[in-house]
């Protein structure tokens, strides 16, 4: 059994000007140690997922169906008692602007001992230990000295540090990223990178990373996720997502990334902007800036439908097979026609 | 004109920006009444590059290493400390505001933040063409045909000419950037991080359009980025700063494919890459810790206490000089890399242990 699996979830949301349908039917699971990347542009619903998963979702106004098992038990279900006590200790969530997310007037120090102390019966002691401990796992130097220090008084990466520090203190056997290392400069972000893989393998914690730099996918996630407007455009295994793409939305943003492994003239981009959530576009819902749309593509939805010879590599496009893997393999040969 | 021919490697051409040994520094004062400078700054400590007409010239570098304080001082929005800027043939380092307004002209700004940037209470078309009206460049209808030309240009639909700035979204923001600094003509654009808060199916449009316009009207760009990927995709040359100093400036090609200085090198080992077999088998240079202190930056070379190849003795107390490596690159480093990429030993600082440190709670 995987350890989250993610069942035609739809998140609603009732604003003054009608229902926006943030996350509209999304399927996937992670499994125990795995990394699962979700991928797609703002707006496009992965942060909704996550926070859904998470129950932090304001209760006013919000529509949620489907189901979220977390070893079996329904998070969305669940009576809020027995969420907190897995929200914190056996999931944990890194958000992605450090500064927003520590609070300003206690020590980093003060704020780990109660994450610990909610979840443990341990003394007050023994629970700032603890703390000191990780902040030391976590890679920040003196930590004996930091940890009666104030977030303010920390860079941008040691703060996200103390993050990640505070997703641990309870051993969570999942852990959802929400653009980890967005706010970050190259050289912080592989150290954070780093980080996360080295207390994956120590922890054998799964994550949810989600993202939109398709770089930090190839180099940390097992699984990947696309999302479009609300639904999944692809799933598979990073090979999978990478090598031989089936997806026109996938084409455009792997063509959109100028890459230190390949000259390119020109990038290849997605025209237009992503649709409005409230009242999304009939058919597929990629079809107004698809540069392969057909007839059908107006018509009817395409339904998540697995890859021939690929069982677990799933695509939701009514293109031929013939005609996707040729213009994957032009994209890795970095010579896909604009798309225009 | 020397020196600034040397950081260009002996290469000397049309130059329409010379910028030497700029330097910045914010004074640190303490006291009320009398204030008396306690400390400084060195925000930009003695850079020197040119650019030539019609290139780009990219500067990349982590947060607080200067790139975007040495923009404000090309552009005259700060004095500089210390240092010559030449601008076309002509010394603008000392120049009036009143001395400088014809010169605005030829040189505009491109800033990160496409929110930020546009007044929210003006109409895109007054903020389009505020600097048509500065500048007095035409009469009312004269000025409006051209913004409608430009809005046209940048890939807007020229009857939003009345919307507000919160009508678009981030990447339609970021062209009315684009359209603004086009519509006097400049010579150079200086874009300050023009993309980082795009999308990267946004940044792919707002690249290309940069790409066609330097093309189509002749510009001259200074890219400031700190995403190593787009500043390849987009400059001729690149300068890698550190620190308030220039660590590297070579042309593109050779900058990414034979880095002297280990900074550039772990800067470049550091950009993840969207394939994962590459990504997978490559090995970081992990940089330890941060940028340091600009107020009290260390002694000699400035990047000696997290370089993979600090030699004790030498690093902390001789400051290298930028010198020539091969046409046009030039590095500032006792101990410039020989290869590229490096093996995983010599990406790792001298006594450090094997593996990282991880105590296990």
């Amino acid at each position: 059994m995987a350890l989250l699996e993610v069942n035609d979830l739809k998140t609603y949301f009732r604003t003054d000007d009608g229902v926006v349908k943030a996350v509209d039917g999304v399927n996937f699971s992670v499994e125990k140690g795995k990394t699962l990347g979700i991928v797609g542009e703002s707006g496009s619903g992965k942060s909704v997922t996550c926070l859904t998963i998470m129950g932090l979702n304001p209760k006013k106004n919000t529509i949620t169906t489907g189901e979220a098992l977390f070893n079996g038990e329904n998070l969305l279900r669940m009576p809020s008692k027995r969420l907190r006590d897995i929200r914190g200790n056996d999931i944990a969530m890194i958000f992605q602007d450090p500064m927003t997310s520590l609070n300003p007037v206690h020590s980093v120090g003060k704020q780990l001992v109660e994450a610990i102390q909610l979840h443990q019966d341990v003394s007050k002691r023994q629970a700032k230990n603890r703390a000191l401990d990780l902040l030391k796992a976590v890679g920040i130097p003196r930590a004996d000295r930091r940890i009666d220090d104030y977030p303010h008084q920390f860079s941008g990466g040691m703060r996200q540090r103390v993050m990640i520090a505070m997703a641990l203190v309870n051993d969570p056997d999942l852990l959802i990223a929400d653009e980890p290392t967005t706010a970050l400069d190259v050289t912080t972000q592989a150290q954070i990178l780093e980080l996360m893989n080295r207390l994956q393998t120590e922890f054998g914690s799964a994550i949810i990373m989600i993202t939109h730099d398709l770089g930090v996918i190839a180099e940390i996630a097992d699984e990947v996720v696309v999302m479009y407007a609300a639904r999944v455009a692809e799933k598979g295994t990073v090979d999978h997502i990478f090598k031989r793409p089936q997806h026109p939305y996938t084409w455009g943003l792997l063509g959109s990334l100028p890459r230190l492994d390949a000259d390119l003239d020109r990038l290849v981009q997605i025209q237009g902007q992503p649709p409005s959530l409230l009242n999304p576009p009939r058919g597929c819902r990629f079809n107004p800036r698809c540069p392969y749309v057909m007839s059908i593509c107006k018509e009817e939805e395409p339904q998540l439908r697995s890859v021939s010879d690929e069982a677990e590599h799933l695509q939701a496009c009514h293109l031929d097979e013939q005609t996707k893997d040729r213009e994957a393999a032009k994209l890795t040969a970095g010579t896909l026609a604009e798309a225009s | 004109m020397a020196e600034a021919a040397a950081t260009n490697g002996g290469v000397s051409g049309d130059e329409l920006l010379v910028v030497e040994n700029l330097k910045k520094h914010f004074p640190i004062t303490r006291g009320i009444v009398f204030q008396k400078q306690v400390a400084a700054v060195k925000a930009v400590d003695g850079v020197s590059f040119s650019v030539k007409r019609g290139e780009t010239l990219g500067v990349v570098g982590e947060s607080g290493c200067g790139k975007s304080t040495m923009a404000r001082c090309v552009m005259r929005l700060l004095d500089a400390t210390d240092g010559r800027l030449v601008f076309d043939g002509r010394d603008i380092t000392k120049l009036s505001r009143s001395e400088m307004r014809p010169i605005r002209r030829e040189m505009m700004m491109i800033f990160q933040d496409p929110y930020a940037s546009l007044n929210a209470r003006k109409r895109v078309g007054f903020i389009v063409a505020e600097a048509l009206e500065v500048h007095k460049l035409g009469t009312g209808a004269e000025i409006k045909r051209r913004v409608q030309e430009l809005l046209e240009v940048v890939g807007l639909n020229p009857e939003h000419y009345n919307r507000f700035p919160h009508e678009f979204s981030g990447g339609q923001r970021q062209r009315i950037g684009v359209a603004r600094a086009l519509a006097v003509n400049p010579k150079l654009i200086v874009c300050d991080e023009p993309v980082s808060a795009l999308d990267v199916s946004v940044q792919a449009q707002i690249l290309n359009l940069l790409k066609d316009l330097q093309r189509d009207f002749g510009l001259t760009y200074v890219f400031i980025a700190h995403d190593l990927n787009v500043v390849r995709h987009i400059s001729d040359r690149v300068m890698v700063m550190y620190l308030g100093k220039v660590a590297e400036v070579a042309q593109k090609s050779q900058l990414y494919e034979s880095p002297k200085h280990p900074y550039t090198g772990a800067l470049l080992s550091a950009v993840p890459i969207p394939n994962p077999d590459l990504g997978r088998a490559r090995k970081h240079i992990v940089l330890e810790g941060d940028v340091p202190n600009p107020i009290n930056p260390p002694t000699a070379c400035n990047f000696h206490p997290r370089c993979p190849r600090f030699k004790e003795g030498h690093c902390d107390v001789d400051e290298p000089m930028l010198r020539p490596f091969g046409t046009g690159h030039v590095a500032a480093c006792h101990y410039p890399l020989e290869h590229w990429p490096m093996t995983e030993d010599e990406m790792r600082r001298p006594g450090t242990p094997v593996s990282s440190p991880a105590s296990t709670p």
